[in-house]
């Protein structure tokens, strides 16, 4: 991974700032209008390609911006699912309450907590690891996942192989909305939490020192950087990020699996952060338009070899914009 | 931003007014007075591909039965979409087929893990999901998922048939049962304990397990020929299989060897265990081995022959999910013809629950097809084949086994 290919952050400067936040906005709202224009298959599409961008994201964090390539990103995303998908099909009984049904919004906090957990903990052996050995290592974890939600050990809660059916929550306090409409507004919220947090973070002075790490350790220690931190950080905040998504995810394809995180899911979550644009935000979201909606128009145009089709839009998008979407969006806007 | 709320009204008004404008137009989704929607999902891409062929097969016999004038003058639209054998995107795709292309009803969608994602929206929104392309005993679950219907024969009737195979025709075997220690496996454990009965403790010396990712299953064969067993049962996926047939040869144990149909391929599993190391090994199907040149002058094979050179050139026609996919399409066109002109969802799950001792060309003599309200497992009897050096070869006759009880 040549460093010197990735685009540095922009600096932050007052009038950019204004300037970026209107257009957020206006893509904000168009997005919550489509809430009322799109029929119900549309928007269980919409609040997947949302979460998909929200797992984007995360993964950005870590790679993007602190330049630690994780090819095992699915598996936090699949831990984020089981833990919502677990919480959901298990009323929580404690000895001095009643057994409480656990609210979908509930399970996304818990999952937020345990992924944070685990992606920390992830975080030590990666200082050790550098590139290429920690693609594999991540890589290890995404092949690893699916074969220990089989196992038996953790079958009385996983539901091992056959997995855990929950049911879309309903709408609340008698909205004049379908389920798919609330479930997509309600993703859409948390996204735009999750991005403006992102945004914030990744643009001042924690941002600069992850770019900083990624692209010269030796001159950001010089310049007080605590680079172990920064690192075990990313990959915290990263995995909060995935988890979250994976969360939603499940919330709205209703099912969790082992067979639903197969290898072939963190390696999409790459392709969705390299397509979308390396190091951006806005990446994200052209990352899980691709991701979840550029499948089914390959399958369209060939029903015969519908992964070969894939491959040719792939090698386009790379060819036709190195930088990703959000790159070549941001060389159009300074060329006009 | 004061005019934004009277628009959010005005685009919720026009939304409810298209949505309730949809639901009074469509009576029978995905029926007209000259076609009939039918969706499915399969592997098209991905480590399960292979069965992807099923579900052209099928597209090929509609479009026979197309050229042919269809059903009652509709024309069969078989709607079929990739899911890479991955549960979310059978969710997307099922979907999609429902509420985007709008079909009558969901048929042959393929996998375990994926009809199991997608059972609950099917039951949810009474949308018939007929003759589920697995094996899975959890099909025939009639009381809490009425419009999930199966197809193959499950696992633990075809372990339940081994047991009744066993009883009669060597009454004081001495058993060993080895499994893959997961849901399939288990599946065979307690198809043997129904057909043994309360024999069971007496007819199994010896059961042993084995993890899918164990290098080897040879410790587990040795313990199980120490036990002193004269029968061998193997649940195993085609790896170990083939690793149970050659250790059995190894050590010169001669047992009675039953295998399940699951790994019986002789490209993927008699080979590299050696042809005459299969010799003898017992195995039971449905569906008429193509290979075979018992079948050359089978009428039902003809036919299948005539449809494949016309509908699939090209196709390997040695591959058996042609012929299963041929005979599932065989069933299917049945239950709409006993639909007469009405294809509603509700008469076409009525229809699938209705079939009676049907027979099917392509599946082996005897072997009838069969369904009611509480029976939504099809194929319960099973045609049990010997292996002679080069194909499976039936003998004796078509055994039942017994409905699940849920």
């Amino acid at each position: 991974m040549g460093q010197a290919t990735l685009p540095a952050v922009a600096a932050p400067r007052a009038a950019a700032r204004g300037f970026a936040l209107l257009p957020a906005l206006v893509i904000l709202v168009a997005a919550a209008a489509l809430t009322f224009v799109c029929s119900n298959y549309w928007l269980f599409q919409l609040t997947l390609v949302v979460a998909f961008a929200i797992a984007v994201l995360g993964l950005n964090i870590v790679t993007g911006y602190s330049g630690q390539i994780s090819l095992g990103h699915g598996a936090f995303y699949a831990i984020g699912a089981y833990v919502t998908a677990i919480l959901m099909s298990n009323p929580l009984t404690l000895p001095w309450l009643d057994p409480i049904e656990v609210p979908y919004w509930a399970t996304l906090p818990v999952s937020a907590v345990v992924c944070g957990c685990l992606g920390f903990l992830l975080g030590f052996p990666a200082l050790r690891l550098g590139g290429l050995y920690l693609a594999l290592t991540t890589f290890a974890l995404a092949v690893a996942t699916p074969q220990l939600l089989k196992s038996d050990l953790l079958g009385d809660w996983t539901g091992g192989v056959q997995g855990l059916t929950i049911l879309k929550p309903d709408p609340p306090g008698g909205l004049p909305l379908s389920a798919d409409q609330w479930l997509y507004l309600f993703t859409l919220a948390v996204a735009a939490v999750l991005f403006v947090a992102a945004r914030n973070l990744l643009r001042g002075r924690i941002g600069r020192a992850l770019v900083a790490v990624r692209d010269h350790p030796l001159a950001a220690e010089a310049m007080g950087v605590d680079i172990a931190l920064m690192k075990t950080g990313a990959f915290a905040v990263s995995a909060i990020y995935t988890g979250v998504a994976g969360s939603l995810g499940a919330i709205a394809i209703q099912f969790v699996a082992p067979d639903s995180f197969p290898v072939l899911l963190s390696i999409e979550l790459f392709v969705g952060l390299v397509v979308g644009g390396v190091a951006t935000v806005e990446g994200a979201i052209f990352g899980g338009v691709f991701v979840v909606l550029i499948p089914q128009i390959a399958e369209k145009i060939s029903k015969a070899a519908p992964g070969a089709i894939y491959g040719g839009i792939l090698i386009a998008v790379m060819y036709l914009m190195p930088f990703g979407i959000a790159g070549a969006l941001r060389r159009l806007r300074r060329r006009a | 931003m004061m005019q934004r709320r009277p628009l959010l009204k005005g685009l919720l008004a026009g939304a409810t007014v298209a949505i309730a404008g949809r639901r009074a137009g469509a009576q029978t989704p995905g029926v007209t007075a000259t076609e009939i929607k039918i969706g499915c999902t399969t592997p098209l891409s991905g480590p399960a591909s292979a069965y992807g062929v099923i579900a052209k097969t099928i597209a090929a016999y509609f479009n026979m039965l197309n050229d042919q004038g269809g059903i009652a003058g509709h024309k069969i639209n078989f709607i079929y979409y990739d899911d890479g054998y991955s549960p979310p995107r059978t969710v997307e795709q099922t979907r999609k087929l429902v509420e985007e292309d709008g079909v009558d009803f969901l048929f042959q969608n393929l996998g375990t893990p994926c009809n199991t994602a997608i059972r609950p929206y099917c039951n949810q929104h009474k949308i018939p999901q007929l003759f589920v392309s697995t094996g899975a005993d959890k099909w025939g679950d009639y009381k809490h998922f009425p419009y999930t219907v199966g197809f193959n024969p499950s696992y633990r009737t075809e372990a339940e048939i081994y047991a009744k195979y066993i009883l009669k025709q060597k009454p004081d075997a001495k058993v060993a049962l080895i499994y893959q220690n997961d849901d399939f496996g288990k599946d065979y454990l307690n198809g043997l304990k129904q057909g043994f009965g309360d024999k069971f403790d007496k007819m199994v010396v010896k059961t042993a397990t084995y993890e899918v990712t164990d290098p080897t299953i040879d410790s587990q064969i040795v313990s199980l020929q120490g036990a002193g067993a004269d029968t061998l049962v193997t649940a195993a996926v085609p790896k170990f299989a083939a690793q149970a047939i050659r250790k059995v040869a190894d050590l010169g144990w001669k047992p009675l060897h039953i295998m399940t149909n699951v790994s019986v391929s002789v490209g993927a599993v008699l080979k590299p265990a050696g042809l005459d190391n299969s010799i003898g090994l017992i195995t039971a199907g449905y569906v008429k081995d193509p290979t075979d040149k018992k079948w050359d002058d089978d009428p039902g094979m003809k036919e299948w022959r005539a449809f494949s050179a016309k509908y699939m050139p090209g196709a390997d026609l040695a591959d058996g999910n042609i012929t299963y996919g041929y005979g599932a399409a065989f069933v299917m066109t049945d239950v709409l013809r006993q639909c007469g002109t009405d294809f509603s969802r509700e008469n076409v799950l009525k229809q699938a629950l209705s079939i009676k001792d049907l027979e099917v060309p392509v599946f082996y003599p005897g072997i009838k097809v069969a369904t009611s309200e509480t029976n939504h497992q099809p194929i319960q009897e099973l045609q049990l084949t010997r292996f002679n050096g080069h194909n499976f070869e039936p003998f004796g006759e078509v055994i039942r086994g017994s409905e699940a009880s849920f």
